[in-house]
Formats: structure tokens, sequence, C-alpha cells
């Protein structure tokens, strides 16, 4: 597939005209939010034309907790506190981000070691997101044994989390200046088990879920998106990824020690449910070896906090910052703008689901059957708090 | 027609046109009388502690952790909990964490469509008194105020272990006869009425009956 | 970027380009002359990526100040565009036409600080809110504690504590609570 990075300008993009429901031809439906097949607390307002979906769209506000505005009322180590709620799935990934422009903007170099441990949180934390995604996939197609297995294997590496960190969902781990610990005793074996035994379930999933016959026929050829779409609907990750964009923050602007690790871009040919699973399945084991890596290159011994000031009266010289990473979604990023008081006067959480579940949701949708809408939202891997905050 | 069938005091359902008030019935709720012969009524509760099952409605961040509890680790069926795509068929309402205003009216909507008897799960610090979240302007601080709550679980995250716990505890409970919510909200359904519809503005939908 | 920077400053009259770290340049551009710019860099220079678009408020010089972040994935550079428009009721100029996702981004900004955008589809849809009948929430005159207290109120008979006094005055009775 030819990769094409210019801007189409001849891709429609604008809005359909209203369906009109009082020709007695059209259903109005209402998918979620109480509905098990959501991703998370949103809903989408489904216009059918026998079991054709004709028009999508998304509603999303349910979780909104106004995040961006408590952040202004809070001083930067209390919103420290805050941050990791915002994303439920990859709290870590929000932790790391609000912590590193708060250190671009104070300058505060931090350790190598906490580098080192922050690499390995968040490949940890993608491993843990991955299978779940994986779970939810399959349980959109109606393969209810997989999700069983990936949870409960989740849950070996939220031991792993708990076991650094203290917690398994909010570690609240990666604080502005290093880390809050270490590597515990031991850590090192157990996680290695660990991860041996996720290689084996990947392939055991590979085996039951991506050759299954239902699956497949399923999966292929729905939600397609073309690589014209990718720049005009900012699409970012793996599903830009599973199109043959070889983009991947983490080589092309290389955060934490991602640049001395050793791994290739993930690219796919099949920008359709079943070529993004497969590309999700693919990151999933270079997550794995990622963290081997990490295991084996993190220092045991040195400093794992910055010298920081006293941070109940923390003030922060005034400046703008823009910082991303590449959570599994694709790009995540902060944008803090601070005035040089002891409080942020702006922050902005970008979240690749915002375009994901919004703008391309409502497009891929058209022409879909209603059975499969569940199906192609998982796909997109959406996940509504990071839309509205 | 439905709607002449009680000729004491009614709802009002002002919140609907007048086309859909013909749509939905306007009686009130009514309490729910345990069995006369006490031995009846504790095998019903005995009955009805073994089979709790959830509405698989993830409300806040709490849901995270109940996908856990129903899968192989922690494997929640073993106590009779199962999840159910629909409120007609649930009996356990796990609201997780905070909610939304905009959650909330969907919570309403929910518990009232469930049949009795059903009980209300509260997880997380954020619905006893509001959590971290006690300043924002979208989500509720007590949620005891809108809905009767049966039993709190506290934590951020409340780990599956706790709640195993807490459902244990509501087996208990029910098996003593003590889990009162749904009456709690007959018995007092003006009250509560009146705390929902301070912080839901748009109110488009009937007063109980759906 | 330097050339390129140049070239806007000239073009454009672009002001304040500050170069916040490798890879992330900021600029003031005028209200009327965003819009050109920002489709210029899109089809000309190779910022095909909108990062995201949000709004900062400056009620201290009574302007709203709108963030347009574009990446440009070949050279791997970001640009903050900054305009500056008035915070009573000032619209401003819609760039749906762009990118699939804006127009979600400017609904947003309308419901958030009541920011207008002539054109975007589906503007005065809700977005986060229901049911909304204050000020819009984002702007910083909106007291959200004052609201969470006067709408979700208390229970009587149950209060909570604030835990700095709760210290203060159980745990550590006699170290004043005031050290810092």
């Amino acid at each position: 597939m030819t990769q094409s990075t210019g801007h189409s300008a001849s891709l429609d993009f604008t809005q359909p005209e209203p369906v009109d429901l009082s020709s007695g031809k059209y259903v109005k439906l209402w998918q979620g939010p109480q509905h098990p097949g959501i991703t998370g607390n949103m809903s989408l307002e489904l216009v059918l034309d026998g079991d054709t979906i004709i028009e999508c769209k998304t509603h999303v506000g349910y979780l909104h907790r106004a995040f961006e505005k408590l952040m202004e009322r809070r001083n930067y180590i209390q919103n420290f506190t805050v941050v990791c709620r915002i994303a439920v799935p990859e709290p870590t990934f929000n932790e790391y981000l609000y912590s590193a422009a708060v250190e671009e903007l104070s300058g505060i170099e931090v350790p190598e070691r906490a580098i080192w441990l922050r690499t390995m949180n968040l490949e940890l934390m993608r491993l843990a997101s991955f299978l779940m995604w994986i779970g939810g996939i399959s349980g959109a197609f109606g393969k209810y044994t997989v999700p069983n297995w990936t949870l409960a294997y989740r849950d070996y590496v939220l031991d792993l989390f708990e076991e650094m960190t203290g917690a398994r969902i909010y570690h609240m781990y990666i604080v502005p200046g290093g880390v809050r610990a270490g590597m515990p005793e031991g850590f090192e074996e157990r996680a290695r088990a660990i991860m041996d035994g996720a290689d084996k379930l990947l392939d055991q999933i590979e085996r039951v879920l991506f050759n299954n016959v239902v699956f497949k026929a399923r999966s292929k050829g729905l939600g397609i998106i073309t690589p014209d779409m990718v720049d005009p609907y900012g699409i970012v990750g793996p599903n830009a990824r599973a199109c043959g964009f070889a983009r991947d923050l983490r080589k092309d602007e290389p955060y934490l020690a991602y640049d001395q690790l050793d791994f290739d871009i993930v690219t796919g040919n099949e920008p359709d449910a079943y070529g993004r699973a497969y590309c999700r399945l693919l990151e999933t084991r270079q997550s794995i070896n990622l963290i081997r890596q990490c295991l084996e290159r993190t220092p045991t011994d040195g400093p794992f906090q910055a010298d920081m000031p006293n941070v109940l009266h923390w003030k922060i010289p005034p400046g703008e910052t823009y910082v991303k990473a590449e959570c599994t979604r694709g790009e995540y990023g902060y944008y803090m703008v601070s005035d040089g008081s002891e409080y942020v006067r702006r922050v902005h959480v970008r979240g690749p689901s915002y375009t994901h579940a919004i703008a391309v949701m409502e497009r891929l949708a058209v022409g879909t059957n209603i059975a499969d809408i569940a199906g192609l939202m998982v796909s997109l891997h959406t996940y509504p708090p990071e839309i509205e905050r | 027609m439905i709607k002449s069938l009680s000729t004491e005091d009614t709802l009002e359902n002002s919140g609907l046109s007048a086309e859909e008030q013909q749509l939905f019935c306007n009686a009130r709720p009514k309490a729910y009388e345990p069995y006369p012969i006490k031995a009846v009524e504790d095998f019903a509760n005995w009955a009805r502690a073994n089979s709790l099952w959830i509405l698989a409605f993830g409300t806040g961040c709490g849901a995270i952790e109940l996908r856990p509890l129903m899968t192989a680790r922690f494997d929640a069926n073993r106590f009779g909990v199962a999840g159910r795509p629909t409120p007609r068929q649930s009996s356990v309402f796990v609201i997780g964490g905070y909610a939304s205003v905009k959650t909330l009216k969907r919570i309403i909507r929910s518990y009232e469509q469930m049949q009795g008897p059903k009980f209300v799960i509260c997880l997380g610090i954020c619905p006893v008194n509001g959590g971290m979240y006690f300043d924002s302007y979208n989500t509720i601080n007590q949620f005891d105020l809108y809905l009767p709550v049966d039993l709190y679980i506290t934590g951020c995250m409340p780990r599956p272990e706790v709640l195993v716990a807490g459902i244990m505890e509501l087996q208990k409970k029910i098996k003593q006869g003590r889990c009162d919510g749904a009456n709690r909200y007959v018995e007092n359904f003006d009250w509560y009425k009146a705390n929902q519809k301070k912080v839901i503005k748009n109110w488009d939908m009937p007063d109980y009956n759906w | 970027m330097n050339e390129l920077t140049n070239r806007l400053k000239v073009d454009f009259d672009a002001s304040e380009i500050t170069e916040r770290k490798p890879g992330l340049t900021t600029l003031k551009v005028a209200k009327d002359k965003a819009e050109t710019l920002i489709r210029e860099l899109r089809d000309r220079e190779g910022f095909t990526h909108l990062n995201f678009m949000t709004c900062i408020d400056y009620i201290e010089d009574g302007i709203f100040t709108l963030v347009y972040m574009l990446h440009n994935y070949e050279q791997k550079q970001t640009l903050g565009i900054h305009v500056d428009i008035g915070r009573d009721g000032e619209e401003m100029v819609s760039i749906h036409h762009l990118w699939a996702q804006a127009w979600t981004y400017q609904r947003e900004l309308r419901e958030a600080y009541g920011i207008r955008f002539p054109g975007s589809p589906r503007l005065d849809e809700d977005f986060v809110l229901e049911g909304w009948d204050q000020i819009p929430p984002m702007r910083r005159e909106f007291d959200t504690q004052k609201f969470s207290e006067e709408r979700f109120g208390h229970r009587e008979g149950r209060q909570s504590e604030v835990p700095r006094d709760h210290m203060k005055v159980t745990l550590y009775p006699n170290r004043g609570g005031d050290e810092q």
C-alpha cells in the first residue's frame, strides 16, 4: 500500500443531510449508555434501514468530571492525584504526561533510574490494556472464551503493578520529579515468568481467535479506513498503522528510554477490523519484548527522585508546552500553560478517541450491519473518558 | 385506558407532552409487602440472596474492576452473581463511583425499570460525599439523595476481593431482611423525586412508570 | 523551521514566535488571517495533522486565546497557533472544512466557553453537558465549588471533615498545624 502523507483535498467529510424519520421507513435506535457492548459509558444514536445503519451520531459526556476545570483550582502536586483518573484502563499515561509537562516547564531533570522505571511502567500498562482490548474484540464478536483468558491474565500484570506501586488500577506511581519507588526484590524473575506466560497465551489466542472462521468472516472488510482518511480525520496509533502508516511516537520522537530500546514499528496492510486487531496482537508481543528489555536494563541502584522544591508552595515559571506519548490507542498528549502562579493556567488533554469515536465512528458506521456495530467500535479502541475528560 | 385505573393521588408526569402522557401509566409505586408467614419470607430472602444479577451498566470507573470480578480469576458466578444486559432481569445495580448528572438521569431510568426485589451497591468514595470531585460542577456529591443505597463499598478502586466481600455482606443483609432500599424509595418517593428534579434540569421522562 | 517562521512573519504578520522546545514552536496571528494561515500550513507546508484545538481564558486581559496545534509528520515539527479574540461573544472563523474532527472541538468550545463558530455543523447540540442552565462552565468567572455546593448540597445530619483541619485538631494538636 502506498503511503500518502499529503492532505487529500478531494475527501468529502461534510455532515450528511438528516434522515426524514417521519417517512416511517426508518427506525431510530439508541445503543448505550446502558449497553454491555459499549466500550465504556457512551452512546450511539443509530438510524436503521432494515438492519443497516444509515446514520450514526455519537453522544458523550456521561463520564464528564470537568478535570480541566478542577485542575485549574488545585496546585501542582494536588493535580497529580487527579490526573490518573482521566483514563481508567491506562492511568499511567496520564501520570507520565502530567509529570513530564510539569518537569519541562520547571526544568527538573529526572534521574536515569526513574526514566527506566517509567518506561517499564508504561509498557506494562500497554500490555495490560491490550490484553483487555483483545478480550473486548473477542466478546464483541460473540466469543466469550478469550475474554476469560485475557482478563484473568491481565490480573497477573496488575499483580506486578501492585507489587511495584501498591495499587492495581490507579497507581499514582510516576510523580513529578521521578517515581515513588524502585523495583522490589525478586520482581524481575516474577515479571519474566509472567511475560513468558503471556507469550504462550498470545499463541493460543492467535490460534483460537485469529484463525476462527466466524471471527474472520465478520471482521474482514468491516470498517475500512482508507489511507486518504488518515490525515483529514486525525487518525493515529494502531488504527493508522494498520493502513500502512509507519507512525509511532516511540520511534519518531522518542521519549524516556525508547531511543535505547530495540523494536520496529508494527504496520499492517489490511485497514479493516481484522487488520487492526492483528496489528494490536503484534503490538502486544512487542510490548512483552520491550518489558523484557526494560527488566534487563533498569538500574537497580541510584536515586529515583530528583531534588524537588517544597511542593506545597511550588510556583512554576510561565510558559507552555505540549508533551505526547504513544498509548495503546495512539497519540495521547497534555498541553499545559503556566502563568507563574501556584496553580496551572490551563491543561488540555488530547485523547486519540476524540476523533476515533466521533468523526471516524460516525463515518465508518454508515452502511454497517447493526450486529457489527459493537465490533466496529471496539476495533477502533474508543474510550470515552478521554473524550469528555 | 390505563390512565383511568387509579382514582387516588397520581403522578403528574409533567415532563411529558400531552400526547406522550397518554402512553405512560401515572400510578405511584407500591411498597413490597413481606409474606405473612415468616418462614416463607425467609425462604424467599434466601433465594433472592443467592441469585444476585447485576445490571451491566458501567456508570463510572468502578466498572473496570467488575470485569476481573466476573471472569476466571475471581469468578463471581460462585456466589450466584451474573451480569444481565437489561434492567428487567437484574436485581442489583452497581453504581461505579461518581455519577455525572447526565448519567444520573439514565441511572434513575434504569433503576425504575428494574423489578423488585432490587438493591443498590455504591462503589468508591465518590457517591458518599463527592470524593475528589467534591467541587466538580457535573458530578453529584451524595448519591443517596437521589436513590436509596443498600451497601457502600469504599476504596478507589475497590479491589475485586472487596467486591466479593461486599456481595457476601449484601447477601447476609438480604437474608436478614434488612435490605429495604426499594421500600424506602417508595415511602419517600416525593422527597427523592424533588431531589432528582433539582439537579436534572431537562426532565423529559415520566415520573415513575416505564 | 526558521525559514518557515520568517516567511509567516512577513506574509501573515505572525508575532511572538517562540521556540518552546525542539520541535515545538508557537506564534500569534491576527484573527482574520488565522484561517488562511492554517489552510496554507496544511496544504503547502505539510502540517497535515491537527493535534487539538483549545482555548485559554485570560479573564484579566478580557481575551480568549484560541490554540490550534498542528503537526508535520515529515519534519517532526509541531506548530501552535495562538489567536486572540474578545471574551464577550466574539465569533471565530470555523475550520470544520479543513479537518473532519474540527467541528467536534468547536462544538466543545461553544459549550465550554460560549465561543461561536458560524457555519460549524451541529454547533448548538449538547456535547458533554445536558440541561445546562448556567454560564459556560470553563469560563474562569464560573465558580464550580460554589455551584456544586448549591446544586448538589449535602444531606442533613452528615458532615465531611476537611482533612487538613481534622489533622490539626485531632492528629497533631500540639504542632499547631501551621508549619510549612
